[in-house]
């Protein structure tokens, strides 16, 4: 089954993407991922130890060659701060790709939608593959893809929530309205959740503290790359009507 | 050249580096003070004043007195 996601021309293995952080140490990021199967980690932008200079790398756990590395503008309220994260990803040389978060309230850490609309349409034009954060909202999501948006990642609830997904009709009709990948990005608690999203139709799952926060993380990776697996196939298999009352599955002839 | 009229004009300059003040050679450039701090160049990114310095640059770029640096790199984030 040839069931490749591809986004602006860049192919990926899979379907599950995962964050690197609030893990305990790099060792334990390198395990979890490892048994998550992602072939795409996301990562912070952040100043440089410059007392420390002998600490590790996260880059010296997650190999750039191996997985494809999605820097993202975390932490950023305004869209000066994002560009100027994201043009920095850039610089290190090692990614064109960027999920722009731009956070427009600290409680819920909700998108900024506006912000968003505009580092998307700057970015995109700059040559990043551009990857935004945004609500669960049809409409915006459409105005992201006009933007130049390579895929739009609505979020399942609010970041590190782990609620799952509250509102799975908008992201149908989000599904159904913008043409290019949906990736569901944040608000994932567990393994369940992953299926649902991808039973849907969503094209990947982004996901970190549903791993980092579990009792053990690195089991809890491989269910969520099962899950991954068992919801896309559930979605191609194309499951079966809902019924109201029972169909009984033996047949009454040949009873006695 | 130093602006800020340091006692040891000449041979020093002030720069803030990641937000923490530190002397510096004169004439240091971007590469020079990467070493001196022991960073992997293919690692960061590099910003002096708010403009990003690409990586080709850094040999030539020289800092000056009062230089206002930024090194980041990536670390565990989603």
């Amino acid at each position: 089954m040839n069931d490749k996601l591809v986004i602006n021309g860049i192919e990926f293995k899979s379907r599950l993407w995962v964050g690197t952080g609030k893990y305990k140490d790099f060792e334990e990021t390198a395990k979890a991922i490892e048994a998550s199967g992602a072939d795409v980690v996301t990562v912070a932008v952040r100043r440089t130890n410059i007392f420390d200079n002998k600490s590790d790398n996260l880059l010296d756990y997650i190999d750039p060659k191996k997985f494809k590395i999605l820097p993202n503008t975390a932490g950023c309220f305004t869209l000066e701060d994002a560009l100027r994260y994201a043009r920095l990803a850039r610089e290190t040389g090692v990614s064109d790709l960027i999920k722009i978060e731009v956070i427009g309230d600290k409680d819920t850490l909700f998108p900024d939608s506006c912000a968003t609309l505009t580092a998307t349409e700057i970015l995109a034009k700059e040559g990043f593959t551009v990857l935004p954060y945004i609500n669960d909202d049809p409409v915006m999501a459409l105005r992201l893809v006009d933007a130049g948006a390579a895929a739009v990642m609505p979020l399942a609830a609010p970041i590190g929530s782990g609620l799952g997904i509250r509102n799975p009709y908008n992201l149908k009709i989000i599904l159904e309205q913008a043409k290019v990948p949906i990736v569901v990005d944040a608000g994932v608690g567990t393994a369940s959740d992953v299926a649902e999203a991808m039973e849907l139709g969503c094209d990947a799952v982004l996901l970190n503290t549903a791993i980092a926060g579990a009792k053990d993380p690195v089991l809890m990776a491989g269910a969520m790359k099962h899950a991954c697996i068992a919801g896309r196939m559930a979605y191609k298999a194309g499951r079966m009507p809902k019924k109201m009352y029972a169909t009984a599955s033996s047949p009454i002839e040949g009873m006695l | 050249m130093c602006r800020a009229r340091h006692s040891y004009c000449g041979s020093k300059m002030k720069l803030t580096i990641n937000g923490n003040e530190k002397d510096v050679a004169n004439n240091l450039t971007v590469s020079g003070l990467l070493k001196e701090l022991e960073i992997d160049p293919a690692r960061v990114a590099v910003e002096v004043n708010l403009a990003i310095i690409k990586k080709a640059l850094y040999e030539q770029q020289t800092l000056s007195d009062g230089d206002s640096v930024e090194i980041v790199n990536f670390v565990g984030g989603g």
